[in-house]
């Protein structure tokens, strides 16, 4: 999605006093919106390098109210002075954020994958099995969308204690992978449409098989769509709270169940808390920083024809 | 492709025998089954390409994903029905009993459940709100407006977040009643007493604060694609014509919009329906039940109470309740957009 200027609305106001009193209140209503965007995230994180008085206090700006301190990240065991120490903390930190890594990366390669492969045939090839076709096929993927992630979750519980997946990564990959695919089908259907046929019954008289052509010709053009389905699945299996709670307990447990269950405690530590707050949430804001251009084509495609 | 048939046939009927104590060779789990499955899956796969050939290729595309869910959805589901029907509580030892419909009349009767069922109604209608304000940042964005890109990212950045950890930052800290700058604010506009989860109302905005802050910039920035997709002729015309941003707005930007629109709203109903972490997390239905949405309540029924058999009735029965709404809304939706086209 490329940004264009729309000029519009600047070109219609004709005095110069209504100009300006319009510029001001757009750029007004931008920094407060902007504001209560950001807040928080500063909250959190200035948060996490108080002391206990600085909270009850309630000071905001850090050197002028307040002076940090490493207060909440020690107790982490990710502070400059204990990063060399063996922390409990930070291992268990440690290993729900490579559970979180893994299962969302796994999951959303899956999705890539397998939702790909099925866009690709439903936007190229005419399908029926039994009395379903193309569009029929299309809506089933596409319903599992509205499907609740209570309806399943009882359900798998009992199927995942049966078949031994129950606090497992792989279990929660194949739920994640099933959580996503219809918006990586969604994405990608509209990411192959937009390809022209003739480039692959070009590539068919060429010599190469059906397989060959979605993987020599299709693909590299799909990729940038491929990316930003990606992306967009490992923001939503990053997040995910519902399933993992209740699915897992101490292996596979996920870096959102263990901020909730931080949170359930009585007598929390303000900075502590924010620490593994911000941990949390700092790979996925990084993420968003970075790839915007990709979240943002993810999110529109399909939504305008 | 036969005999991988055969043997997924043969590993469920082994399984089946050895649960129901009828012999005693068989495995501990059901995973074998699942492998059968993944085998079985393959060599469909191989048998469609030796077969039929070209079309047996193209087949390939499509069977991973179909396979895949199908297993994934249809059989949980039905399992899920089954298990609606009985009595089964995972702490007690008597283990799972078959009580028809008993657990659909005591949903009748459950107070708690028509609340949460309620709350849904509340929290579905505040999307009407989302999508004014985000129309508006929409709209903003889109002006002529200097460091666009920054306030974009700025805009985005809620939905990046997780919701759990959002949780934590605005409903346990930011909105705490002694030292939360939210409630330092409250006291200073007026409100003496501000303690946003102790009265249901107040409890319930709350939460819908907190959803709509993580979820706004998703619906902006659907119909900030809309709204740079207009074309500027149909501007530019409306202009001409003497109109001003007012009448422009209403009779050419909205209308156009409408189509996105509708997708917007719908996709963040879908999204709202599912509406459970946040609540779970700030306060765990509290007080009194009164904030629960129903994915809250049926997990709070498992994890409490360990209630499976009850639970699934409660969720199946809102998976029908759902169904039957969305397939409305998208009837509606579309009879809607043709009648004002």
């Amino acid at each position: 999605m490329s940004v264009q200027t729309t000029e519009y609305v600047a070109s219609e106001i004709r005095s110069p006093a209504s100009f300006v009193a319009s510029r001001v209140f757009v750029y007004g209503a931008l920094a407060f919106w902007a504001f209560i965007c950001l807040f928080p995230i500063y909250w959190t994180i200035t948060t996490s390098f108080k002391t206990a008085v600085d909270v009850t206090q309630g000071h905001l700006i850090p050197f002028v109210d307040f002076q940090p301190d490493w207060k909440g990240w020690r107790s982490l065991g990710l502070s400059p002075d204990s990063i060399f120490q063996t922390s409990t903390v930070r291992d268990e930190f440690l290993k729900r954020f490579t559970n979180s890594v893994i299962t969302s990366v796994g999951a959303s390669s899956l999705a890539i994958i397998i939702g790909s492969l099925a866009a690709y045939g439903l936007t190229r090839y005419r399908y029926r099995f039994a009395w379903f076709k193309n569009e029929d096929i299309s809506f089933f993927f596409l319903s599992q969308l509205i499907l609740p992630p209570v309806v399943l979750a009882l359900p798998f519980l009992v199927l995942y204690r049966e078949v031994g997946l129950l606090d497992t990564r792989i279990g929660l990959i194949l739920l994640y992978t099933l959580m996503v695919l219809p918006i990586v089908i969604w994405i990608m259907r509209d990411q192959f449409n937009s390809i022209p046929v003739e480039l692959e019954e070009a590539a068919l008289v060429d010599g190469l098989s059906i397989w060959g052509a979605f993987f020599r010709i299709v693909m590299p053009i799909a990729l940038p769509g491929m990316v930003a389905a990606f992306i967009l699945a490992m923001v939503l299996c990053w997040n995910e709270y519902f399933f993992a709670a209740l699915l897992t307990s101490t292996d596979a447990k996920t870096i959102p169940v263990m901020v909730a269950s931080q949170t359930g405690s009585q007598g929390i530590n303000w900075w502590s808390m924010a620490a593994l707050a911000t941990a949390a949430i700092a790979p996925l804001a990084v993420i968003g920083i970075a790839l915007e251009r990709y979240l943002i084509m993810g999110m529109t495609a399909g939504a305008v024809k | 492709m036969a005999a991988a048939t055969l043997g997924l046939l043969a590993t469920i009927v082994v399984e089946i025998l050895y649960k129901s104590e009828v012999d005693t060779i068989g495995f501990e789990t059901w995973r074998p089954v699942v492998y059968a499955y993944v085998l079985w899956g393959v060599a469909l796969g191989i048998g469609q390409v030796l077969t039929r050939g070209e079309d047996g290729q193209r087949a390939l595309f499509l069977l991973p994903a179909l396979l895949f869910t199908i297993a994934m959805v249809i059989f949980p589901t039905l399992f899920g029905f089954y298990i609606a029907l009985t009595d089964w509580n995972l702490s007690s030892f008597s283990g799972r009993r078959f009580n028809g419909l008993d657990n659909f009349w005591q949903m009748l009767a459950d107070p708690y459940y028509r609340n949460a069922l309620l709350n849904m109604v509340l929290y579905v209608l505040a999307v009407a709100v989302e999508y004014v304000i985000a129309f508006g940042l929409a709209l903003l964005l889109n002006a002529q407006i200097r460091a666009r890109k920054f306030f974009r990212v700025v805009f985005l950045l809620p939905l990046m977040l997780s919701p759990v950890a959002v949780s934590w930052m605005i409903g346990k800290s930011l909105m705490e009643y002694r030292f939360g700058p939210a409630a330092t604010l409250a006291r200073h506009l007026g409100w003496e007493n501000p303690a946003f989860f102790s009265d249901p109302i107040t409890a319930r905005m709350a939460i819908m604060l907190l959803d709509a802050w993580t979820f706004i910039p998703f619906m902006m920035i659907m119909l900030l694609a809309g709204l740079q997709a207009m074309s500027r002729e149909v501007l530019e015309a409306a202009r001409v014509d003497g109109a001003n941003a007012w009448q422009t707005f209403w009779q050419v930007t909205f209308p156009l919009m409408l189509p996105v629109s509708v997708t917007a709203v719908i996709l963040r109903i879908i999204f709202k329906l599912k509406l459970a972490d946040i609540i779970i997390t700030v306060t765990s239905g509290g007080p009194g039940g009164a904030t629960d949405s129903v994915s809250s309540f049926i997990y709070r029924e498992y994890r409490d109470r360990s209630n499976v058999g009850y639970g699934t009735m409660l969720a199946m029965a809102y998976l029908v309740i759902i169904v039957v709404f969305v397939t409305w809304l998208l009837k509606f939706a579309n009879r809607f957009v043709r009648n004002v086209n």
